[in-house]
């Protein structure tokens, strides 16, 4: 490899997602087979190689493009997360896309579009690749929250999804302005030094402000979050599984790197905005979900709420803090994957079906996938020994040891609430009369799900190796 | 040897609780019956080796408790008084539990019956084998809790269970009492093992201890309070209300634990800590006063009983209070030789009675018996041998031990018991009184019951044969133990289980005491028996007169002196008053209206207000927004410009 090419390798996983990608493209444009699952597996495969290339780095920490990129150890671990949601949810969509009639090539070629987004998120080391990657990532999931073109919700949820988030966008981007405006730069340590040496502002303070809201967006977090039942609901299932878990990494990953690089000088300041953040998710978490009647609200809200749950990590702002977030995704990813595999499996003669009284004595009809089902909420709602537990355990930890105890504490608060309605579903599954059964679960759903399941039921086990994986990554930002 | 007597029980419990359902009925019954058996001989054995060859013995059988300076160790403490308890609890649950085989033959759940019983015995033999305090509370909690489960045996009775929570609850009381004085002797004495108190209990003669906030004479409070718990296992005097009650139980549980082991296990504790209690004389004349008072008040109350079950109660309940006030008179040899000698004649009394309820298919109003005698001439002899024993008839156990107890009472010359003298006395002739009541009413006069339906018959041998061996104890076990217990192998057999402080001559007393206190009892229960002749046989108009003449004192003896009456209205009902005000106010009302109830509903408003704000409109989600971060930055506004104007 020729020299010159070979300071890009850092990069190599990027690039070779974005080209094959364009590939893939190619092949759908020209291969003639428009009806298949080939382009979709191939991007499965594709992902999995760009995994396979972020494996193979070697340790420690690269800038690239003038300090516009940086690959580190907290990179690598939020991209390995990252292709991992993206591959999984790809090959939780094609049952789905196949019924909906919609398994058209478009789908996994836009997916590694947003994948690559979402990897250049990870590693975005100042404002314009920033804001580069974060709309890379965005515009291909507001194509795909549309991608059931004919039909209304879905197309009404992608317009939201876009309109609210150019609006986001806006702001994000006025933030940036403002923050290069009082800096007179657009690096992270650039940043990082003049607040050093100058201190803040209050206009740097405003820019600092605007951008969190902006990203606060992506996250969908209160009170940037309204978009967030609306689209889960009307995009197309695996689009809402998709949605729900490698870009809350990607956008995780960010913010992370962003305030503990660019703004470490004005901690107080952000701490205070992530702590009210994190307190309206968890609160509007526990207690929105509880009214709702359809499952993909339902994980909408619930996402708020781990949203929540992950900040109060971020707000510790110390290493334990960065930690506990890091795993807090990892688990997050992979309990979300489950269950959106048996939300899927919903699935009777006429479509799928949402509404949560259709899981009605589940237990009865397909014991098993009630078993996991009821497993993964049990998860989620922070039960032990499953991995949900260690989840919201390393957090609340981190805000212990930084003083937060308040925070710990309504995050445990909070966290009794929302077990009320996945109790709810669990107990409509296992106490109520039996409503029709579901069509047999599909083989590729039953693998995610087994994966997924496994990994919730037995963490506990080797949860050292995934504690200390974070801890070095995380160690990478201080 | 000594661990074989204790574990046999345990053994034969666990294989007739576990496997009883696959061993089947008749071998559960048998199986225990002939560990219990071997147990018996075991600890007639023992009782020689220990009584009359003078072999004590300390048998450890594991380190028990080791919590900072609470030490406990298990092991069976093995000397004359415990040779007593031996040979009393395993000859008569040996007897009882052979009886059983038959009594409980038409029973459905006998294995679980015979496993209750050999746990009892168990639990039993474990109280008196006791090293420590602790050993003992735990064969006292065990006896206890087999004692709950056999008087519910008939879990299907109401009344069974009623008794049964009963007989727990007040025992309860009991216990609380007994549990405080061994706190108390631990905080005091800094160790519960039985030496070390007995050792350093004559240092505290004369201290005071703080309790409840008052400066109390040390050993006094904490002989009334382990007092306390013998009250209530004993059934004395104000905590005495189970035990009638707990006759719903099968009769030969009533023989066993409610005649002969268990509600002995009192005067047993007293017995064991006497070095503790004869150094504590005001604790002493209150054990004399309670027992006193027991005796004569149950004797009153068994007079006007119609239960058959009950009236032996009642008298049980009596000598209980005979017992103790040899006690509380320093002459505890005498009170475990009425414990002994009673264990017989009672048994005898109980498994007779259960005799005739079996004879009569489950009667037990003496009003619905009469004549019986000509047709179970066998049982009537048996209960004669049991009545004239209990009553002290010359020469039989009951002539030794009872009148032993009322001479002491007269020789000890305090004002107590001298009270308790005169109260025994006529306790005497109401003993006699009742007991004789009770021969004739069943077993004299006219049928009273349905002869066309009913035919009296002859236990079977099973049953009686147990009957025989205690008639043989009720009539020859005073005679042959009263030098041992009394007499003048006095300190040879005890050599010191039983402490007697150097100032009490007690027993020398009650041997030179004048010749009418000698005669008095036997007077008293000559004229017991002429009136309960002279009432039903002679002119058998005599109670109906009676009852219509003194109608207020036989409605007072009639309802036991309205005790549990009294109980109802002063515990019982304010308690369900304020269990009812606490679940419907205090839980209904305030923890689950202000907590999970209140709280749920707060939720479902929230969450209903919360699902109102998410409209579906674009512009509206866009609104929130940006209110969102026009609230943060009016914040940071506040914040910087009130920092900035702070500098000028």
């Amino acid at each position: 490899m020729p020299p010159a090419l070979a300071i890009y390798a850092p990069i190599f996983p990027e690039i070779f997602l974005a080209l094959a990608a364009m590939a893939l493209l190619m092949y759908g444009v020209f291969g003639g087979d428009r009806e298949s699952e080939v382009p979709g597996w191939l991007a499965v495969l594709i992902l999995a190689a760009t995994g396979a290339l972020v494996l193979m780095q070697a340790p420690g920490a690269v800038q690239l493009f003038d300090g516009a990129v940086i690959v580190d150890d907290f990179a690598r671990f939020m991209k390995l997360l990252i292709l991992g949601g993206s591959g999984f949810a790809l090959i939780l969509s094609f049952d789905y896309l196949r019924d909906a009639k919609i398994l058209k090539f478009e789908f996994p070629v836009i997916a590694l579009l947003s994948t690559v987004g979402m990897m250049l998120m990870a590693s975005a080391n100042n404002l314009i690749s920033l804001y580069m990657a974060l709309e890379l990532q965005s515009l291909a999931l507001y194509v795909l929250c549309a991608f059931r073109r004919d039909s209304v919700l879905s197309a009404e949820a992608g317009l939201k999804y876009f309109v609210l988030g150019a609006l986001s966008s806006g702001l994000l981007l006025y933030g940036c302005s403002l923050v290069y405006g009082f800096t007179g730069t657009m690096s992270f340590a650039g940043i990082a030094s003049v607040l050093q040496t100058s201190g803040s502002n209050i206009g740097l303070v405003f820019g600092l402000v605007f951008i969190l809201c902006g990203v606060a967006f992506k996250l969908s977090a209160v009170p940037f979050h309204m978009w967030t039942p609306d689209v889960y609901q009307g995009a197309p299932t695996p689009v809402t599984a998709f949605l729900a878990a490698a870009p809350k990494v990607a956008a995780f990953a960010m913010l992370i790197r962003l305030v503990e690089d660019a703004f470490p000088a004005v901690a107080t300041d952000w701490k205070q905005i992530v702590i009210a953040v994190s307190v309206g998710s968890m609160l509007l978490g526990a207690f929105a979900a509880i009214g709702q009647t359809n499952i993909k609200r339902l994980m909408a809200y619930s996402s708020i709420g781990h949203v929540g749950y992950a900040l109060v990590g971020i707000a510790a702002g110390t290493p334990e803090g960065v930690k506990g977030v890091m795993i807090y995704l990892a688990i997050y990813v992979v309990m979300t994957l489950g269950t959106f595999a048996c939300i899927l499996a919903m699935r009777r003669k006429g479509g799928h079906v949402e509404d949560i009284a259709e899981l009605s004595g589940l237990s009865r009809h397909q014991p098993m996938l009630a078993f996991m089902l009821a497993m993964l909420l049990f998860s989620m709602a922070g039960i032990p020994p499953l991995a949900g537990f260690f989840a919201k355990y390393f957090v609340f930890t981190a805000a212990i040891q930084a003083g937060l105890f308040w925070l710990a504490v309504l995050g445990v608060l909070t966290s009794v609430v929302s077990t009320f309605y996945y109790l709810a579903i669990i107990s409509k599954m296992y106490f109520q009369e039996p409503a029709a059964n579901f069509e047999p679960m599909p083989g590729k759903l039953r693998f995610v799900l087994a994966v997924t399941g496994v990994i919730t039921l037995f963490l506990f086990i080797p949860i050292n190796l995934l504690v200390t994986a974070a801890e070095a990554a995380a160690r990478s930002l201080f | 040897m000594y661990s074989a007597i204790v574990f046999l029980p345990l053994i034969g419990a666990l294989i007739a609780g576990l496997f009883g359902r696959w061993l089947g009925a008749r071998p559960a019954g048998l199986i225990t019956s002939a560990l219990l058996t071997t147990g018996a001989v075991l600890s007639w054995v023992a009782f020689y080796r220990v009584g009359l060859s003078g072999e004590d013995a300390r048998i450890p059988i594991m380190e028990w408790v080791r919590s900072g300076e609470l030490q406990a160790n298990w092991s069976l403490r093995i000397d004359t008084l415990t040779a007593v308890m031996l040979v009393v609890v395993n000859t008569v649950s040996a007897l009882v539990h052979i009886y059983s085989i038959g009594y409980m033959s038409h029973d459905d759940s006998q294995p679980r019956f015979f496993a209750y019983l050999s746990l009892f015995t168990f639990a039993m033999l474990m109280l008196v084998t006791a090293d420590n305090l602790l050993q003992l509370f735990m064969g006292w909690e065990g006896v206890g809790l087999a004692s709950y489960l056999l008087i519910g045996f008939w879990y299907h009775k109401p009344s069974a269970n009623a008794a049964a929570i009963k007989a727990f609850v007040v025992n309860r009381v009991g216990d609380f009492g007994f549990a405080l004085g061994i706190f108390g002797v631990f905080t005091v004495f800094g160790t519960i093992s039985f030496d070390a108190i007995f050792a350093s209990a004559p240092d505290h003669v004369g201290k005071t201890m703080e309790f409840l906030g008052y400066q109390l004479d040390t050993l006094t409070t904490l002989c009334l309070l382990l007092f306390v718990g013998a009250m209530g296992k004993s059934a004395q005097f104000l905590l005495h209300t189970w035990l009638p009650d707990a006759m719903e139980g099968p009769t030969p549980v009533s023989a066993l634990i409610h005649a002969a082991t268990m509600v002995t296990a009192g005067v047993f504790m007293v017995a064991r800590l006497s070095p503790l209690f004869e150094l504590a004389p005001v604790a002493l004349q209150v054990v004399t006063g309670i027992g006193a008072l027991t005796a004569i008040f149950a004797a009153t109350v068994g007079i006007a009983q119609n239960d058959i079950k009950r009236v032996i109660a009642y008298s049980t309940c009596s000598q209980l209070g005979y017992m103790f006030v040899a006690m509380g008179v320093g002459a505890y040899s005498a009170g475990m030789f009425h414990l002994f000698t009673h264990a017989f004649f009672k048994a005898l009394l109980f498994l007779g009675a259960g005799s005739v309820i079996h004879a009569l298919h489950d009667e037990q109003d003496l009003r619905n018996m009469g004549g019986l005698r000509k047709s179970i001439p066998l049982t009537f002899a048996l209960m004669v041998i049991g009545t004239l024993a209990l009553t002290g008839f010359p020469f039989t156990a009951g002539y030794f031990s009872k009148d032993t107890i009322i001479e002491v009472a007269y020789a000890r010359e305090t004002e107590v018991a001298n009270w308790a003298f005169w109260l025994l006395l006529a306790a005497a002739f109401l003993t006699s009184a009742y007991s004789w009541r009770l021969i004739f009413m069943a077993f004299f006069g006219k049928p009273r019951y349905d002869e066309h339906h009913v035919h009296p018959h002859e236990s079977p041998w099973v049953m009686l044969v147990p009957l025989f061996v205690l008639a043989a104890g009720a009539l020859f076990a005073g005679y042959l133990g009263k030098d041992y217990f009394v007499g003048e192998d006095y300190a040879h057999f005890w050599r010191g289980a039983l402490f007697t402080g150097p100032d009490n001559h007690i027993l020398e007393h009650a041997h030179h005491s004048p010749a009418w206190v000698v005669w008095s009892p036997t007077v008293m229960m000559v004229a017991g028996f002429v009136v309960a002749w002279f009432s039903y046989i002679a002119v058998p108009s005599t109670p109906a007169v009676l009852i219509k003449t003194f109608k207020p004192i036989h409605a007072f003896l009639y309802n036991k002196w309205y005790i549990d009456e009294l109980y109802d209205l002063i515990f019982v009902r304010p308690y369900i008053w304020l269990s009812r005000q606490l679940w419907k106010i205090g839980d209904g009302r305030i923890i689950d209206g202000l907590g999970p109830d209140g709280i749920s509903a707060r939720v479902i408003d929230v969450t209903n207000r919360v699902v109102r704000l998410q409209t579906g409109f674009v512009y509206h989600y866009a609104f929130v927004m940006l209110i969102g971060i026009a609230l943060i930055v009016s914040y940071f506004a506040y914040v910087y410009w009130a920092q900035f104007w702070k500098g000028y």
